[in-house]
């Protein structure tokens, strides 16, 4: 589906607001020369200071290289979807999601808070939602949105759990506290579980095997959003998190060990995947997987030369998956489709477009002269130097890199050589809008692939700094000398040539294999949604059927269950035989109030047993006149004329009950059970109340202050409206909505 | 059709029936009474009229909607409450104006009396919506 008006005009919401993303990028870059000189940025404003949570923003390396990225992408996607936007689209809606989006992840980020980290993680997450779901007129789309938000959301949960117990263990939210306390942290017995919930949080959002199946499904969020959140920013945001909590949680055996395994699986999965699709988009996700996997992977370890090569590859892989994304929508706005078998010849139509779809693609196998190649070098580099498992990182990485190739060729040769095909709609070049971001992005990778030293210094190496501070120096360069990465690199290519030759019979051996594994994890996902469906509605069945005597019966019931038991196991202290014997009077009423309960359960006519009943609650209401709680006796008094009132009014309308004497039913028998046991309760819990000391203490308040405080001498009238006027405003506010509900209901059987 | 007999009766009643409710709504602070019970008796006494003389009646002579009595109940409960922040004091403060009399006497209006009113109004709507929805049924 191509969001496409042909005589579509620029969206001028979108070339205004691009200076959103320009000013911070500009602004960021003037922090560029002291962080690099090692100096951290810290601003700290109180948020919520009685729970310790500070708005502490901190700008280090790490912080700057992402928020650099942040900033850069982001501007050229404004840009972009300025005119990628079809008119009837709500742009000032999507402008508003973009640059929300962007502004949470730079909170991410530059948060030095647990808290405020999270609070921006999730706003990420739902921000995400409303863009993957943003043709929301689509069932996909919002089946896709619903299902990220989902997976990250579930996520982000895990992810809290995990900060509240560092927090818990550290005695600080704050992160460059909590950073020196790291040796402590990964003896303390709750690490394992600590791990496991960042681990949780990270997976999820970096779409790392198995969560990872939400991913492909973003697709479904217009490209310049896939271009931004899937590619360079939000899945990445997981990365950052490994990368941020990496001297804390990380070098045991269980971070090295997970990292590694998790993120080379991911890489190998994305990567073969990445080869059988067929869809632009689908193909350019899975390869996104495979780049976090190998982020994943070199986070995993903890020498310099790893973790260089994760940040060096983070940055290559920025500014050539976006430009890629971004083609990729140039290609789909401009002929009407990207499924690679449908597209082709598209270099005559569309040069500047193949021209910077050339640079990324290069960048992207890694061929030398562009920063892939650089990136590739330090990936060996690094993975040879892993303390665990450095033989799997090092296949992982070479076996990934090498379908990379295959891939980058896939994308690039397909449609932009051979001969024209037809297609929707016929190709021309875009607009300068369009093409100027890939253009610059792709131009931006030989350039710093020719010149490695100006991103290694200014950037890379603050970055790894920031989390590595023991690092030796690294240098980036373009030839080290005929050495073991070397090598790699030149296998790395020839495999790549290799699968591109073989792609056709390499994609039915895919689909074989594929066909053969009997678990989709994504069909997890959905019984699990399923399943919980089915309980919801199982649970509704049985308790919410909607017939009033079983809501009355269950609450009851375990009214009876819950007070009842503590009774019958003794913990409340209880004994018959003090009973304290009542009055002349109290019996009078008692009999009267038996009478008129064997009146209404007996007798044939409706109006006498409502009426019967109200003569019980009559004589309650004496009662408690005779043991001197006046106001409860009118109120009680009042209530019941009330409610016999209105009973009459819905239940004199129904039909008579039947002449013939009722038989005596299992569900009548049930019925008096639970009448009775509950009589039995109340009286025995009222016997319990009375022979406990009654604590006086409010009491002797109220009385003390009733007259002084609040000019009133009748106490429980005091209480209601001054004291407790605050309880007395939710009742009344419940009253009126309960009536207004009901009003709601009786209307709606009349209009029926 | 409603009887001769209750028709009479419900006149010379509801009028004596909805005084005693305004004095039990007032003498509350200091007696049995208070917003809630004196509601409750102006409820009983609309509902005697609405059962006598129909609810078309009864809508008429209240002239706002029920549901409108109960909302403006709800706000002016909630504006009593509001009156205390204004002076800088917590949420619900009762605040009062009292003029002295003789003999040590006095006459005490504070907030609360209002926040009673509300009362009375929320529940008395809220009667009333209910009352009458269940007659025109």
């Amino acid at each position: 589906m191509a969001m496409v008006a042909d005589n579509a005009k620029p969206s001028i919401i979108g070339w205004i607001s691009s200076i959103i993303p320009l000013g911070l990028f500009a602004a960021l870059l003037y922090f560029v020369p002291q962080v690099t000189a090692g100096h951290v940025f810290q601003i700290q404003l109180d948020w919520i200071p009685s729970l310790g949570i500070a708005l502490s923003i901190a700008i280090d390396g790490l912080s700057l290289l992402f928020a650099l990225i942040i900033c850069f992408v982001g501007f050229f996607v404004t840009l972009y979807a300025a005119d990628y936007l079809p008119k009837k689209a709500a742009a000032g809606k999507f402008f508003v999601y973009l640059h929300s989006f962007l502004l949470s992840m730079l909170g991410l980020v530059m948060a030095d808070n647990l808290l405020a980290m999270f609070v921006f993680w999730e706003l990420t997450t739902i921000i995400s939602y409303l863009l993957i779901g943003f043709e929301c007129e689509l069932e996909t789309a919002r089946r896709n949105a619903r299902q990220a938000l989902l997976v990250t959301g579930a996520g982000g949960l895990a992810l809290l759990i995990g900060f509240l117990l560092l927090g818990s263990i550290s005695n600080t939210y704050d992160l460059s506290r909590i950073t020196l306390q790291a040796a402590a942290i990964k003896t303390d017995p709750l690490y394992m579980v600590v791990l496991t919930m960042v681990f949780i949080g990270a997976f999820t959002k970096s779409a790392q095997v198995p969560f990872h199946f939400w991913l492909p499904n973003a697709m479904s969020a217009p490209t310049p959003i896939s271009a931004f959140l899937h590619s360079a920013t939000m899945v990445k945001a997981g990365i950052y998190l490994l990368a941020r909590l990496h001297p804390i949680l990380g070098g045991t055996f269980a971070w090295m060990g997970t990292l590694v395994v998790t993120g080379g699986i991911t890489a190998l999965v994305g990567s073969v995947l990445a080869m059988k699709a067929s869809d632009l988009k689908r193909i350019l996700a899975f390869t996104t997987m495979m780049a976090l996997g190998i982020l994943t992977m070199f986070l995993g370890g903890k020498t310099t030369p790893a973790l260089t090569a994760a940040m060096t590859f983070l940055m290559v892989h920025s500014l050539y998956k976006s430009s890629l994304f971004l083609v990729v929508g140039i290609i789909d706005h401009q002929t009407g489709t990207r499924n690679i078998n449908h597209l082709g010849g598209l270099l005559k139509a569309m040069p500047i477009t193949a021209c910077a779809a050339a640079t990324a693609a290069l960048s992207m196998a890694g061929f030398p002269l562009f920063l892939g190649f650089i990136g590739k070098e330090i990936m060996y580099k690094g993975a040879l130097t892993e303390e665990w498992f450095p033989f799997f990182a090092t296949t992982a990485a070479l076996l990934a890199n090498a379908l990379m190739t295959a891939v980058a060729g896939i994308i690039i040769i397909k449609p932009f050589l051979g001969t024209l095909q037809k297609s929707p709609r016929l190709p021309r070049e875009a607009p300068w809008t369009m093409w100027l971001g890939p253009v610059f992005m792709g131009g931006l990778g030989l350039v710093f692939g020719i010149i490695p030293d100006w991103i290694g210094n200014w950037l890379i190496k603050p970055a790894v700094r920031a989390f590595h501070p023991s690092m030796e120096n690294i240098q980036l360069k373009l030839f080290h000398g005929i050495n073991e990465p070397l090598l790699l690199s030149i296998a790395t290519l020839s495999l790549g040539a290799l699968f591109y030759l073989l792609k056709q019979p390499l994609r039915q051996t895919i689909d074989y294999v594929l066909r053969q594994i009997p678990i989709r994890f994504e069909h997890l996902y959905t019984g699990g949604l399923e399943g919980i469906a089915k309980i919801a509605r199982m649970q509704n069945r049985i308790l919410q059927n909607g017939s009033l005597h079983r809501y009355l019966s269950i609450i009851i019931g375990s009214v009876i269950l819950g007070v009842g038991l503590p009774f019958v196991f003794g913990y409340i202290p209880f004994d018959f035989v003090r009973y304290p014997y009542p009055s002349l009077s109290a019996w009078l009423l008692g009999g009267i109030i038996i009478v008129a309960v064997v009146a209404a359960v007996a007798t044939k006519t409706r109006l006498l047993a409502i009426c019967s009943l109200g003569v019980v609650g009559a004589g309650i209401a004496m009662l408690f006149l005779i043991n001197g709680a006046p106001d409860v006796a009118l109120t009680q008094l009042l209530v019941e004329t009330l409610t016999v009132i209105i009973v009459s009014l819905v239940l004199l309308r129904l039909p008579r009950l039947s002449a013939r004497r009722p038989k005596l039913s299992a569900g009548k028998i049930w019925n008096g059970i639970l009448a009775i046991a509950m009589g039995a309760l109340i009286t025995a819990l009222i016997q319990a109340v009375n022979q406990t000391d009654l604590q006086r203490s409010l009491t002797d308040f109220f009385e003390a202050n009733s007259y002084i405080a609040a000019h009133g001498r009748n106490i429980v009238n005091v209480i209601l409206v001054d004291f407790r006027s605050l309880d007395t405003l939710g009742e009344i506010t419940v009253v009126a909505l309960a009536g207004l509900a009901s009003y709601g209901l009786i209307r709606k059987r009349k209009v029926q | 059709m409603p009887s001769l007999i209750l028709k009479t009766a419900t006149r010379l009643l509801v009028g004596l029936i909805l005084t005693f409710s305004i004095y039990l709504l007032l003498r509350g602070h200091n007696a049995p009474g208070g917003g809630f019970a004196a509601a409750l008796v102006a409820g009983t006494g609309f509902a005697m009229f609405a059962i006598a003389e129909g609810p078309a009646v009864v809508r008429q002579a209240v002239r706002i909607a029920p549901q409108m009595i109960a909302m403006g109940g709800l706000g002016l409960a909630l504006a009593s409450g509001l009156v205390a922040p204004l002076t800088g004091q917590p949420f619900f403060t009762g605040i009062w104006w009292i003029w002295e009399k003789e003999q040590a006497s006095e006459l005490a209006i504070g907030t609360p009396l209002f926040f009673d009113v509300g009362v009375y109004f929320a529940v008395l709507g809220t009667i009333l919506t209910l009352i009458l929805a269940l007659e025109e049924n």
